[in-house]
């Protein structure tokens, strides 16, 4: 894989809670991906936007404020609208096991709870992103 | 500090380490007198009740009065929570503390279509003074004390309870309790933000005025390490950027004409209480001493009040683990013991459920039993500062005073507080500090029980807190009417009124943020007109 894997971190949601954002977003950095932060309260539209704008391979968003259920499957949808099927949702932050299921059912490709290393989640993003 | 006592003690065979606190400070094998040799009882430390205050702020301690217990709570709809703040009554807590949904605490209504999703999910949702009266239903205001946690629309907030209180017949002067209202942390660490910098000090400084003169008893700022903390700093930079923000609202506020003497008793603070025992006592000790520099020596206060710091501790959120979530009720106590150690005055304790959501009732429970225990079984309420002339404790206090001193030199080199914000000075140490903590946890320097050690692959299931959905409707139900059955020629009268204060150089805002209340013009509605006039903040990405 000689391009950079495109990584957009954004973060939907009312709340300011960026510390598990930012250190993904440096994490990713460090592993060589190319990383664009969105900064605090993106509305999915400006999340899908963005990823549109940057031609990105990975969105990575962070919910902690217990909106995931609302947001995250606006966003799978939008993205469909936009034919981004190809580009890989990740989800972090605090969310409960039971919506995990939920949240894959509208093609999120994987949820990381609290505690999650970013070693496994910069690995888990290497071994399944696919290049276009 | 380094020092070889190996001659006297024998080399004997250590652990590979790092010995290290949870912020990464190098701790030495054993601390003896050689460690504290230029430590001055009276000029360092003082009896309890004596300046510098470093062994605590009142000659008795808890012989005197136990700390305040204080849960954080709030959930859903007003009603909902009223009924949660009955049941704390009932087992026991001393004084109420109110979180606000995510919609209130950024200056928005239930039915704000960025509000979707977040209806009473992280606290209740307060749109307007009907919210706040059903909120108190039943409890007396002159007899209670409240913190409400509430920032950007602090102002809002608190003349809600004020009309509450009027309300219930309840004199303003007998009204006890805290309103955090410290913006400053919000753009270094917990972001929630609405006003840019200069008008949201200037409305801070509004309250500072108002309460001296109408509201005595109330702590109109909290100002507060506890979210720098939670965002990743050290201990170290938790109380440095703390306390400077301290400085730097004086410094407003004097501008602006106040007599410091007048505001600063009612200046409170807010620390977190993080894993590592004896680092969160020296930070506590630490802070009252420097506080008590601060202000006689930078600020020349003579009302001795001013010069006391009073703090409230929260155990740490972010140390709490998804993994074995009930191994949390011992992090809590830990926490909760270092806050009593360190002479805090009052004390919220995390449920063991609140990595995974907001605590069930039984888990609320628990948090405010680990206090209860500490105050009546552990035998540490019966003297003052008990670990006063421990060596490792007096050279872990003098060392965190040093770093203090050390920031506030960068932070006075930089023009003040706002200034460091605006060059994102604060916001990249912490960031730095969190990754690197992370990467520790990583490379296991750092262990996590249950976490990157002693690890389970199927863990039970525990019952948390559902948030249920109906909240949403029914809250935005009860504003459709409101909107309908109100005044609204005196609700666009306040508002006109609140813009014209606000474009007017040097008004106080707190008058008029009454009046709008009063004619239960909403939340959401007096933030607009503000924005209208402040305009808004946009955080620069680091």
């Amino acid at each position: 894989m000689s391009e950079k894997i495109r990584v957009i971190v954004a973060k939907p949601g009312l709340d300011g809670h960026d510390r598990g954002a930012k250190v993904i977003a440096r994490a990713f950095r460090d592993a060589g991906f190319e990383v664009i932060y969105t900064g605090l309260r993106q509305t999915p539209e400006q999340v899908v936007h963005a990823a549109l704008q940057e031609d990105a391979d990975v969105v990575g968003l962070s919910v902690l404020s217990g909106a995931h259920m609302t947001l995250c499957p606006r966003i799978m949808d939008l993205m469909k609208k936009e034919r981004l099927d190809d580009v890989m949702v990740v989800v972090g932050g605090i969310i409960p096991d039971q919506d995990i299921p939920k949240l894959k059912e509208c093609g999120v490709a994987q949820v990381f709870q609290p505690g999650a290393s970013t070693e496994d989640i910069v690995a888990y993003v290497r071994q399944n992103v696919r290049k276009k | 500090m380094a020092k070889d006592v190996s001659d006297r003690v024998g080399k004997g065979v250590e652990r590979t380490g790092p010995f290290t606190t949870v912020s990464g400070v190098p701790i030495e094998r054993l601390y003896t007198p050689e460690d504290i040799p230029d430590l001055d009882y009276e000029k360092d430390l003082g009896d309890p009740g004596q300046p510098p205050y470093t062994r605590g702020i009142y000659p008795t301690m808890y012989r005197g009065k136990h700390w305040t217990m204080r849960q954080f709570s709030g959930f859903g709809t007003a009603a909902d929570t009223n009924e949660r703040f009955q049941y704390l009554l009932k087992h026991g807590q001393d004084g109420l503390s109110v979180a606000f949904h995510l919609p209130t605490l950024m200056g928005l209504d239930s039915d704000d279509p960025m509000s979707e999703g977040e209806v009473g999910k992280c606290g209740v949702a307060i749109d307007s003074l009907a919210d706040m009266e059903t909120l108190f239903k039943g409890i007396p205001l002159d007899k209670i004390s409240t913190s409400m946690t509430t920032n950007a629309p602090a102002t809002i907030l608190w003349s809600m309870y004020l009309v509450v209180a009027e309300k219930q017949g309840a004199h303003w002067k007998k009204l006890r309790g805290t309103i955090q209202n410290d913006i400053l942390k919000e753009y270094i660490a917990q972001k929630t933000y609405i006003f840019p910098p200069r008008p949201s000090m200037k409305l801070i400084v509004d309250t500072f005025e108002f309460g001296s003169k109408h509201v005595p008893q109330w702590n109109t700022i909290s100002i507060s390490g506890y979210h720098i903390r939670e965002a990743g700093s050290t201990a170290l930079q938790e109380l440095a950027f703390t306390l400077y923000d301290g400085i730097e609202y004086i410094e407003w506020a004097r501008r602006s004409g106040l007599d410091v003497d007048e505001f600063a008793p009612r200046l409170s603070f807010f620390f977190n209480a993080h894993n590592d025992l004896f680092e969160e006592i020296a930070k506590y000790r630490a802070a009252r001493k420097i506080w008590y520099k601060i202000v006689t020596e930078r600020f020349h206060c003579k009302n001795p009040r001013s010069a006391i710091l009073r703090f409230h501790t929260q155990t740490a959120g972010c140390s709490l683990t998804a993994q074995q979530p009930y191994n949390n009720i011992v992090r809590t106590a830990i926490q909760a013991l270092a806050a009593v150690l360190g002479g805090t005055q009052s004390l919220h304790t995390n449920s063991l459920d609140e990595t995974l959501a907001l605590p069930t009732e039984h888990a609320a429970g628990i948090a405010l039993r680990t206090q209860q225990i500490l105050a009546h079984e552990s035998g540490i309420t019966n003297t003052a500062d008990p670990l006063g002339g421990s060596y490792f404790v007096e050279r872990l206090t003098l060392d965190m005073e040093k770093g203090c001193w050390d920031y506030f030199e960068r932070l006075d080199a930089m023009g003040g507080m706002v200034a460091a914000i605006e060059k994102g000075f604060p916001q990249r140490e912490i960031n730095d500090a969190s990754y690197e903590y992370q990467k520790a946890i990583e490379r296991k320097e750092k262990i996590i029980v249950g976490v990157n050690e002693f690890v389970m692959d199927e863990e039970p299931p525990i019952d948390t807190l559902l948030i249920d959905e109906s909240v949403t409707g029914r809250q935005v139900e009860q504003l459709r009417k409101l909107r309908e059955t109100r005044d609204n020629g005196r609700v666009r009268q306040t508002l006109e009124a609140l813009r014209e204060a606000a474009a007017t150089h040097n008004v106080n805002m707190m008058p008029s943020i009454l009046d709008c209340v009063r004619a239960y013009t909403t939340l959401g509605e007096i933030c607009a007109t503000l924005r209208s006039v402040y305009g808004v903040y946009e955080e620069p990405i680091f």
